[in-house]
C-alpha cells in the first residue's frame, strides 16, 4: 500500500514540510523551525531506509512506480511518472542522510532567518529526490531547474562577501547548460512522441541526431559534475556558500550531473557516447591530473576542497565512459560494469567525504571567520577531537583503504587498466596528488605548534558537532570496510545498463 | 584444534585492534595504566596465539590454511574478500611481528612515561600491529593493499606523533607521499593482476601463472613486454616505497623524527620489511621473470651499498641505525632478486630482532642522555648503563655478521646465494655486498665506540644524571638480545637448506641458488667462517672503526678534508632530498600555479566565462532599454532564443510547435 506513494512522500513531504517550517514565522520562533526541520528530515531518512528495506535486489526493473497523467503539450502527454532502480536508490538515501546532517550542522550557526534557511534545504531535498525518481523527461526537467532556486537563495542570502558574483556565475553556468538539455529533451519527446525516459532509452535514433543530443546533454551534465573546462563556477560557489550550501552542493548536486549521464546520455545515445567516449575520457583524466595540481596550490580551504571534488568527480566520468575502450583493448566488455559501479560508489562516497570536509572547514570558520590556510596552524593543540575527525576525513579524501574513498577509486583504476594502461596510470596519479594536496593542507592547518592567538583561543567541538562528524565518520568507515551492500543494490541495474549501452540503437540503414 | 584455527587467526588480528580502539577512544577515562594494560594485553594475546599457530603449522607440520572471513564486495562476478592465508611464511611473520611489537609495547611504558600523548601512542602502536598482521595474513591483493596502506597511515601518525615539531610533520608528510609513489606502482600492478587473472585471490592467481606467462602487453606502442615482468616490476615499485629502496629511500632517515619505540617497531623490524615479505609471497610470479628479478637485485644492491656509506657520516645515533636499516633492507632485496627468498626472509627475521634491539638500545641511551641524540656528546657510557651496553654490543655483533650470532647466518646465506646466482648482474652485486660487509662493520662499531667507549664528552649536568634505564626498558633489550644470538641455531638449516617454507615460496629449479650451497650445520658453518672473505672484511671494519674513532681520531678528520667532495656528497646524502624538493615539491607547486592562474583564471574564466559576460555587457549597453538587471529576464530571453533556434533548425518541429501554440 505504502509502496504506491512512497516516492511521492519522499519528494513532497520535505516540500510541504519546508512550507510548514516557513510558517513558523520570523526569527523569534527559530527554535521551533529547527526542531520541525529536524523532525521532517529524520522522517524522510526513515522513509528512505524503508525504501531500501522494501527494495527488491537482483532486478533492473523500476520499482515503486507511480504513473499518472500530468499535462498535455499538444499531442504529447506528460506524466507524473516516478520509479527507482539500483542506481537512483543509493543517491536518494544519500540525499536524505545529508539533509539531516545539514539541518543539524546549521542548528546554532544560522541565527539569521533560520526558518527560511531550514526550509530552503527541505525544498532542495524534495526536489533533488524528485530528480532521482523522475522517469518522465518533463517532470525531470522541472525538478532539475527548480532545484537551482533554493540553492541560489541559500548562497545569495547566507553567503559570503562575493556572493552576488558567485550566485550569478553559478546560475548562468548551470542554466546555460540545462537549456540545451531542454532543447534535446523536447526534440526527443517530439521525435518519439513521449516524454517517457524509458521509451527514450528504447528508441532508435540516427547517428547525427544522437551526436547533437549527446552534446546538448553534455553541456548540461558537464557543468553540473563539473567537468573540465566548465568547472570554474564551483570553487566560487563553494567559497561564497554557507557551510550547509557547500555540503549539499558537493555531496548531492554534483552527483545529479553524473546521474544525468547514467539516466540520459549513455542509454539514450549509446552510439554517440561510443563515438565521443575518447573525448569524455580525456576530459575526465584532465580533471584528475590538472585539477589535482591546481588543488595543490590553493590557499583557501574551501577552494581546495572544491577543486578536490572536481578531481574526484573525474573518476566518476572516467568510470562511465571506458566501456568501449575496454572492449577495444581486450575484446570483451568484462570490466565495464565494474567501472560504472566504481563510479557510483565514488559518487556516494564523495557525498560523505566532501560533505564532511566542508563541515570541518565550517566548524573552523564558525570560530575563526577565516577559510585561509595561512590563518591556521596547530589546531590539534586546541581542538584535539576535531583534529582526529579532520585527519580521518582527509585520509578518506586521499583514498585510504578502509575508508569509502578507496573503494570507488580502486574499482575505477582496476577497470580502466583493462581499457588502457595509460588511463589507469593517469588516474592513479590521484594516489600521490590527492594525498599531496589533502595532507599538505592538514599539515599546515591541523598540525604544528599553535600559530597565533586566535588558534590558541579555539575551543574544541561541542556535542552537536561531534555528533554530525561522528555520523559521517561512521558512514565513511562502514562503506570502506563493507561496501558489499551498496554493490548489491546497484549490480542488476548497472549490468542492465551496460547490456543496453553496448548495443547500437542506430536505425538500420539510417 | 583444526576447527578452532580460523577463530584463532581472527583473534590474532582482533585482539590488538580492540586494544587500539579502547585506548584510542576511551584513553582519557581508562587512564595511562588502563591504556597500556589493554593494549599490551591485546598484543600479548596475539603473540601467544601466534606462537601456537607457529607450532601448529611449522613444528607440527599441518597444512596451510586459506579461508575467507567476509566478502568485501562483489562486482561483475569478481569477489573481493577479506580472508587469511596462513602457511609457514605467514606463521613466521606472525611471530616476528607480535613478539617485537610486544617488546616495544612494554618498552614504551618506560620511554614515553612523561609524554602527554601516552594513551594515543599505545593506541597507534596497537593499531599498527593490527594493520601489519592484516598485511601478512592476507590471502588476496586487495587486503594486502589495505594492510599496506594502513601501516603507512599509522607510520604517518607516529612519525608526526610530536606534531608541534615542524621537522616531524614535514617528515611524516614526506614519508606518506614517497610511499604513495610506491603505492602508485603497486595499485597498477594489482590492476594488471586483475586484468590478466580476473581474480585478486592469491591461490587463483598463483594457480594460473602458466596461462599468463607467455602473454605480452604493449605499454609503448611497438614494444611488447612480458605481462609477468610488467606486473612484477609494478608490484616491486610498491615494495621500493614501503621497504625504502633506492630511489624511494629518502623518507626513512627522516622518519626518525618519530619516537624511538616506533623506529624500532615500524621503521626497522616490521613495516619496512613488508616489501620483502610481499615479493617473497609473490615468488610464483617473480620466478617467471628474470628481468624483474634482475631489476630487484640491482635496486637492492645499490641500496645495500650506497645507503651503508651514508651511515658512516651521521652524528645522530638514530640516523646511523636508520641508514643501517636501509642497507640491510637492500641485502634482503638482493636475496629476493637472486631467488634466495628463504634467505631474504631469514634475514628479515634475524634483522627484526637485532635491529629492534639496536634501536631500543639507542632509545635507552637517548633517555639517559636527556634526549640528546648527537654521538659527539656521548662516549664512555658502558660503565653507566651496563645492560644497554651489553645488549647493544650483542646487537652490533649480530648486525656485522659475527659467527654464531643470528645475523651471521642470514647474511652469509644471502652473500653466498648471490655468488651462485646466474643472473648477469650477480657477480657485480656480489662484490657490492662484500664491500657492504666492511662498511656495515665500520659504521656499526664507529657508533658503538663513539657511544660506549672513549672520552665522556657530555656536559657535567648530563653526566651526573647518567644511569641505567628502568626494567621496562632493559627487559625488552634482554628479551630481544637472546633471539639476536640464538634464533638462527634452530632454524638456519631448515630455512636455508631445508624446506621450511614449503609451498609458500616457489623457486624454479634453475634458480635454486640455495640448493647449490654446501650444506652445513650451524656449528660447522660458524667455524668455517674463518676461512671466508666476509668474516675478515667484518674484522677489518671493526678494527678500522677502533683505530679511527678510539685510537687516532685525526684519521676521519683528515679524510673529511682530503676527500671533501666524497665527504660532502655523503653528508648531503647524494643530494637526493634537494633534487626531489626542487623537481617534485617545488615543480608540482609551480605547475599547479601555472594551471590555476593561466588555465583557470586567465583562459577559462578570463577569456571564456567573464569574456562572454563582458560582451553581453557591451551588447546590453547598446540595447540598454531591455536590460533590467533581473536574472530571470535573461533566463527567459535565453529560453526564447533557444526555442527560436530549435524551431529553425529542427526539421518538422515548427509545425508541431505551431499546433502546440494553438492548443494553449
Amino acid at each position: 500500500m505504502l509502496d504506491n506513494y512512497l516516492l511521492s512522500l519522499l519528494i513532497w513531504l520535505p516540500i510541504v514540510g519546508g512550507m510548514l517550517v516557513l510558517a513558523t514565522g520570523g526569527d523569534k520562533n527559530s527554535s521551533e523551525a529547527r526542531v520541525l526541520a529536524l523532525v521532517i528530515s529524520l522522517v524522510i531518512l526513515i522513509l528512505s531506509v524503508l525504501l531500501y528495506h522494501k527494495f527488491t535486489l537482483g532486478t533492473a526493473q523500476m520499482q515503486f512506480v507511480e504513473h499518472h497523467a500530468w499535462f498535455k503539450l499538444g499531442s504529447l502527454q506528460a506524466f507524473y511518472y516516478l520509479g527507482v532502480d539500483g542506481i537512483s536508490l543509493p543517491l536518494i538515501m544519500l540525499t536524505a542522510f545529508i539533509t539531516v546532517i545539514v539541518v543539524i550542522a546549521g542548528w546554532e550557526v544560522i541565527q539569521y532567518k533560520t526558518a527560511q534557511y531550514m526550509a530552503a534545504f527541505l525544498f532542495m531535498e524534495g526536489l533533488m529526490i524528485g530528480v532521482f525518481c523522475a522517469l518522465d523527461a518533463a517532470l525531470f526537467y522541472v525538478f532539475w531547474e527548480a532545484m537551482l532556486i533554493p540553492m541560489f537563495i541559500v548562497i545569495g542570502m547566507w553567503g559570503g562577501a562575493r556572493r552576488v558574483y558567485a550566485t550569478i556565475k553559478f546560475f548562468l553556468y548551470t542554466f546555460f547548460g540545462s537549456v540545451f538539455m531542454l532543447v534535446a529533451l523536447l526534440y526527443l519527446a517530439f521525435h518519439i512522441g513521449s516524454f517517457d525516459i524509458l521509451q527514450m532509452h528504447a528508441a532508435k535514433i540516427g547517428m547525427t541526431a544522437q551526436l547533437w543530443i549527446f552534446i546538448a546533454f553534455l553541456l548540461a551534465f558537464a557543468v553540473k559534475v563539473p567537468m573540465w573546462p566548465v568547472h570554474t563556477w564551483l570553487p566560487d560557489a563553494h567559497v561564497e556558500a554557507p557551510t550547509g550550501g557547500s555540503v549539499v552542493l558537493a555531496a548531492i548536486m554534483l552527483k545529479l550531473g553524473a546521474y544525468g549521464f547514467l539516466r540520459f546520455s549513455l542509454p539514450i545515445t549509446p552510439d554517440a557516447s561510443h563515438t565521443l567516449a575518447g573525448l569524455m575520457i580525456l576530459l575526465s583524466l584532465i580533471a584528475v591530473v590538472y585539477i589535482g595540481f591546481v588543488a595543490l596550490v590553493q590557499q583557501d580551504m574551501k577552494k581546495l576542497i572544491a577543486y578536490s571534488s572536481i578531481s574526484h568527480m573525474g573518476f566518476v566520468t572516467l568510470g562511465f565512459f571506458i566501456i568501449w575502450s575496454i572492449a577495444a583493448n581486450q575484446g570483451n566488455y568484462t570490466g565495464a560494469v565494474m567501472g560504472i559501479e566504481g563510479a557510483i560508489v565514488q559518487m556516494v562516497s564523495h557525498g560523505f567525504i566532501s560533505g564532511a570536509m566542508f563541515l570541518c572547514v565550517g566548524v573552523m570558520y564558525d570560530r575563526m571567520h577565516s577559510r585561509m590556510i595561512k590563518d591556521y596552524g596547530g589546531v590539534v593543540n586546541t581542538m584535539p577531537s576535531f583534529a582526529a575527525f579532520a585527519v580521518l576525513f582527509a585520509m578518506a579524501n586521499a583514498g585510504l583503504p578502509g575508508t569509502s574513498g578507496f573503494v570507488g577509486e580502486f574499482m575505477v583504476i582496476l577497470s580502466s587498466f583493462k581499457a588502457n594502461f595509460w588511463f589507469a596510470f593517469l588516474a592513479a596519479t590521484t594516489l600521490i596528488l590527492g594525498a599531496g594536496y589533502t595532507l599538505w593542507m592538514v599539515k599546515r592547518v591541523i598540525f604544528g605548534a599553535v600559530a597565533n592567538d586566535n588558534v590558541a583561543k579555539l575551543t574544541d567541538i561541542n556535542r552537536r558537532e561531534f555528533f554530525f562528524l561522528g555520523l559521517l565518520a561512521i558512514m565513511v568507515l562502514a562503506f570502506g570496510l563493507y561496501p558489499a551492500p551498496l554493490l548489491n543494490v546497484m549490480d542488476a541495474s548497472v549490468s542492465n545498463l551496460v547490456e543496453h549501452v553496448i548495443h547500437s540503437k542506430l536505425i538500420p540503414g539510417g | 584444534m583444526t576447527a578452532t584455527m580460523p577463530n584463532m587467526y581472527l583473534w590474532i588480528v582482533l585482539a590488538p585492534l580492540i586494544g587500539a580502539i579502547v585506548a584510542g577512544l576511551f584513553g582519557k577515562s581508562i587512564g595511562r595504566a588502563g591504556a597500556h594494560t589493554v593494549t599490551i594485553l591485546g598484543v600479548a594475546i596475539a603473540c601467544v596465539l601466534s606462537l601456537l599457530v607457529f607450532n601448529y603449522h611449522v613444528l607440527e607440520g599441518h597444512a596451510a590454511y586459506n579461508g575467507s572471513v567476509y566478502t568485501w564486495l562483489v562486482s561483475e562476478g569478481v569477489k573481493f574478500e577479506v580472508g587469511f592465508l596462513v602457511d609457514n611464511l605467514t606463521a613466521m611473520m606472525l611471530v616476528v611481528v607480535t613478539f617485537v611489537s610486544l617488546m616495544v609495547h612494554v618498552y614504551t611504558i618506560g620511554y614515553m612515561h612523561e609524554d602527554p600523548g601516552y594513551q594515543r601512542f599505545f593506541s597507534y602502536i596497537s593499531l599498527f600491529t593490527f594493520s601489519m598482521l592484516m598485511l601478512v595474513m592476507a590471502n588476496n591483493f586487495m587486503q594486502l593493499f589495505f594492510g599496506w596502506e594502513a601501516v603507512g597511515l599509522v607510520s604517518y601518525l607516529l612519525i608526526g606523533f610530536w606534531y608541534t615539531r615542524e621537522s616531524a610533520i614535514f617528515a611524516n608528510l614526506k614519508a606518506f607521499l614517497v610511499n604513495r609513489v610506491g603505492d602508485f606502482g603497486f595499485i597498477l600492478g594489482i590492476a594488471a593482476v586483475l586484468l590478466y587473472f580476473n581474480s585478486l585471490d592469491y591461490a587463483t592467481v598463483f594457480g594460473h601463472v602458466d596461462m599468463v606467462s607467455d602473454k605480452t602487453i604493449q605499454i609503448f606502442s611497438g614494444h611488447n613486454w612480458s605481462v609477468i615482468t610488467v606486473i612484477c616490476i609494478l608490484l616491486f615499485i610498491g615494495a621500493m616505497g614501503k621497504s625504502a629502496q633506492f630511489p624511494l629511500h629518502v623518507w626513512l632517515p627522516d622518519s626518525m623524527e618519530g619516537p624511538t619505540p616506533i623506529s624500532a617497531l615500524i621503521h626497522a623490524a616490521t613495516m619496512v620489511t613488508a616489501g620483502i615479505f610481499m615479493v617473497a609471497r609473490m615468488s610464483p610470479l617473480f620466478e617467471l621473470s628474470e628481468t624483474a628479478l634482475m631489476f630487484v637485485m640491482i635496486i637492492g644492491a645499490i641500496t645495500a651499498l650506497f645507503m651503508g656509506f651514508l651511515g658512516l657520516v651521521q652524528h645522530d645515533i638514530k640516523r646511523v641505525v636508520a641508514y643501517s636499516t636501509l642497507s640491510q633492507l637492500g641485502y634482503m632485496t638482493v636475496a629476493l632478486g637472486a631467488s634466495a627468498y628463504a634467505a631474504g626472509i631469514f634475514h628479515l627475521m634475524t634483522h627484526a630482532f637485532f635491529k629492534a634491539l639496536l634501536f631500543l638500545g639507542a632509545g635507552s641511551v637517548i633517555i639517559a642522555m636527556h634526549h640528546q641524540q648527537d654521538m659527539r656528546q656521548m662516549g664512555g657510557l658502558r660503565k653507566y648503563m651496563p645492560i644497554t651496553w651489553l645488549t647493544s654490543l650483542i646487537g652490533s655483533l649480530a648486525l656485522i655478521g659475527t659467527p654464531f650470532f643470528s645475523g651471521f647466518y642470514s647474511k652469509d646465506a644471502i652473500i653466498e646465494a648471490v655468488g651462485e646466482s646466474h643472473l648477469a648482474a650477480a657477480s657485480t652485486v656480489h662484490i657490492m655486498l662484500l664491500v657492504g660487509v666492511f662498511i656495515t662493520a665500520l659504521y656499526s662499531f664507529r657508533m658503538y665506540f663513539l657511544v660506549f667507549h672513549g672520552k665522556e664528552r657530555m656536559d657535567d649536568h648530563t653526566r651526573e644524571h647518567l644511569h641505567e634505564s628502568p626494567w621496562v626498558v632493559t627487559l625488552p633489550l634482554i628479551a630481544l638480545a637472546i633471539p639476536s644470538v640464538i634464533i638462527a641455531w634452530f632454524f638456519f638449516g631448515d630455512i636455508v637448506f631445508g624446506d621450511f617454507f614449503g609451498d609458500a615460496i616457489f623457486v624454479l629449479p634453475n634458480h635454486d641458488v640455495l640448493g647449490d650451497l654446501h650444506e652445513h650445520n650451524w656449528v660447522d658453518m660458524a667455524l668455517h667462517a674463518v676461512v671466508t672473505l666476509p668474516f675478515w672484511l667484518a674484522i677489518g671494519g671493526v678494527v678500522t672503526a677502533w683505530y679511527c674513532y678510539l685510537v687516532n681520531p685525526r684519521v676521519p678528520v683528515w679524510f673529511e678534508t682530503r676527500f671533501s667532495l666524497i665527504y660532502n656528497s655523503l653528508v648531503q646524502k647524494y643530494w637526493f632530498d634537494q633534487l626531489y624538493q626542487f623537481v617534485f615539491a617545488a615543480g608540482g607547486r609551480a605547475l599547479g600555479k601555472l594551471l590555476w592562474q593561466v588555465g583557470d583564471v586567465q583562459l577559462i574564466d578570463g577569456a571564456m566565462v567573464n569574456g562572454s559576460a563582458q560582451s553581453v555587457g557591451v551588447m546590453s549597453r547598446v540595447i540598454r532599454h531591455i536590460q533590467t538587471g533581473y536574472l530571470y529576464h535573461y533566463a527567459f530571453a535565453m529560453i526564447l532564443g533557444l526555442i527560436a533556434l530549435l524551431v529553425i533548425f529542427v526539421p518538422g518541429l515548427s509545425g508541431k510547435m505551431m499546433s502546440l501554440l494553438r492548443f494553449s
